[in-house]
């Protein structure tokens, strides 16, 4: 089962002070044991363009589809048994205690 | 047998929960034999609905095929008397519905189909064994804990557990909810499609996972009772709620907080008989006749207590300090409980232990703090210390801000107040209560407080028995 993991900011991040898991370990273990098939992390959002086509014209804008004060940070592309294991792998990501992780499963057609 | 489903809602609910039937059956042996039906039939209705999905994956099928079984026994089993095995007829009469239902279904992912069928015609209601024949997991345990898995929304997981596990017909989920059958059969649509897309397990947790995923579940049961408890709630939610309870107590052996919330349940259930007069108000704690408390459920609640006290003192290195240990390791539902038996087990609110009730809500605040509990603390250390002190730690409970749009706090300000001797501000305080109250059992309750305090019966001061997490008294 593939879940798509969005890494977010977090106006309210964790307060507690206790050590906060090291990214490059968290992704050395999860591409070790084969549950994380891709992932990185995205430029600033001040750097993002949105395209849409409406009636067949081209409209191309600054800026993110939608101005939020959480924005997506970065992606990683899960493979996991069920949510449960998914809600595992995000509990350990930094970002989880300095942000928000949303995980959603990646649509099967076929259901 | 579709027909047959709303026989199955009506009387199986109604039934078991004593009354809503009134169909005119004049034969009383037909009727304690439809009783007797409605009953077997119920206790087997979450095994075989739990069973069904984990052997197909499907819950509406489960759901769907369970629920027929259900209605077809409880048009046999009145005139052909109980089968032997109530569960293993019902088992059986649903899983053969479930592989009509798969055969005719069409011909896509006919390969799962295929794997569905043969699991079922394997499958009896036993549950799964491992190779010494002993239980693996109880299927009910893993129905209630996916039901109430943190990724479903709070009120989903009340109303999922009430319908799959229970067997409510939605129409009642939907009033209790406030909201119309088809919106609330689109929500519970939404959470089996989140449990089959997101593929939230069908398990029990265990080890680490298992503590923390307890006190939800817990929560859950707990938020069902209320619901059924509250003054305008559906009553039968409450019985839902202890059956549950019971049923994790009984599954969950090792764990001290499923037993305690059992015996909190049965405490505050133990007083639904007399909490209402006749004309359907609310009796405050201190005018209920108790000899109309349900003693045998308090008893076997005081029992489960004991229970856990010793295993904490069993379990402590100096039985010296037992009493102390045993306070010091109970978790949140375990000290409510024990506040509750101090109720429950007082001959009357004047020779109620209110020291040790308020040591309870004490303890109670480090556990879980929060205003509401610090409002019941506040009304414990009234009765222990006197009014004066109830006052000041209500003034300090109220400097949050929290407790400003809270009907009962005002109520409890008026009822201290009323005991410290002022009656004519007592009187405003309770009928401003009222005021912001929305509850008609609860709002008549507090103007009748505000018209005894006016009328010179003050002095003796009473909390209304709202039960649940709104009370003042018992959370």
């Amino acid at each position: 089962m593939k879940y798509m993991m969005f890494v977010c900011t977090d106006t309210e991040p964790d307060t507690d002070p206790a050590a906060e898991p090291d990214i490059n370990v968290w992704v050395d273990q999860n591409d070790t044991a084969g549950r994380r098939l891709q992932g990185m992390a995205l430029a600033p959002t001040s750097t993002a363009t949105t395209v849409r086509v409406r009636s067949g014209r081209l409209l191309v804008s600054d800026g993110p589809f939608a101005e939020t004060k959480e924005v997506i940070v970065g992606f990683d592309l899960l493979e996991c048994a069920d949510l449960d294991e998914a809600i595992e792998v995000a509990r350990t990501h930094p970002m989880a205690r300095r942000g928000r992780i949303e995980i959603r499963p990646v649509a099967d057609f076929e259901q | 047998v579709n027909d047959g489903d709303r026989v199955g809602h009506g009387d199986g609910h109604g039934d078991r929960h004593g009354d809503r039937h009134g169909d005119g059956d004049r034969d009383g042996t037909r009727a304690a034999a439809g009783r007797l039906a409605a009953t077997a039939a119920g206790d087997a209705y979450p095994r075989i609905v739990a069973a069904l999905i984990r052997i197909t994956g499907d819950w509406t099928l489960a759901e769907d095929c369970a629920q027929d079984a259900l209605s077809l026994a409880l048009v046999r089993w009145p005139d052909d008397g109980l089968p032997a095995n109530p569960g293993g007829w019902l088992m059986m009469v649903a899983r053969n519905r479930a592989v009509d239902v798969l055969r005719r279904t069409s011909v896509e992912r006919s390969k799962l189909r295929e794997v569905a069928v043969l699991a079922l015609t394997a499958a009896t209601e036993q549950p799964e064994r491992d190779e010494d024949g002993d239980e693996v997991v109880d299927d009910r345990l893993r129905l209630v804990f996916t039901c109430c898995h943190p990724a479903l929304s709070l009120e989903a997981q009340v109303a999922l557990t009430l319908r799959t596990v229970c067997a409510v017909p939605t129409a009642d989920i939907a009033r209790a909810f406030l909201t119309g059958e088809s919106a609330m059969t689109r929500r519970l649509t939404r959470a089996k499609a989140k449990i089959a897309q997101a593929r939230i397990p069908y398990r029990v947790p265990s080890g680490a996972a298992l503590a923390e995923r307890l006190p939800g579940v817990l929560a859950v049961l707990y938020l069902l009772f209320t619901h059924g408890y509250n003054a305008d709630g559906e009553p039968a939610f409450a019985e839902e709620a202890v059956r549950l309870a019971r049923l994790l107590a009984r599954l969950m052996p090792a764990e001290a907080e499923a037993s305690a919330l059992l015996a909190l349940l049965l405490l505050q259930h133990s007083r639904r008989h007399a909490r209402r007069d006749a004309e359907g108000r609310l009796v405050s704690l201190d005018d209920q006749d108790r000899s109309r408390w349900d003693h045998a459920a308090i008893s076997e609640a005081v029992g489960l207590l004991s229970g856990l006290a010793q295993r904490w003192q069993g379990g402590g290195q100096s039985r010296g300090q037992g009493r102390d240990d045993a306070d010091d390791a109970a978790g949140p539902y375990e000290v409510q409980a024990r506040i509750a038996a101090c109720h429950a087990t007082a001959p009357s609110v004047e020779a109620t232990d209110w020291l040790r009730i308020a040591d309870g809500y004490d303890r109670l605040l480090r556990l879980q703090p929060s205003p509401v509990i610090e409002l019941n603390r506040a009304v414990a250390h009234g009765y222990a210390y006197g009014p004066a002190v109830g006052l000041a730690l209500l003034e300090r409970a109220r400097s949050g801000g929290a407790l400003d749009d809270y009907p009962l706090a005002v109520a409890v300000e008026a009822d201290l107040t009323a005991r410290a001797g002022d009656r004519e501000r007592a009187a405003a305080l309770f009928r401003r209560a009222a005021a912001r109250t929305r509850g008609g059992s609860e709002r008549r309750a507090l103007l009748d407080r505000a018209d005894a305090v006016d009328g010179g019966r003050a002095g003796q001061g009473s909390q209304g028995d709202q039960g649940g997490q709104s009370a003042v008294l018992e959370t």
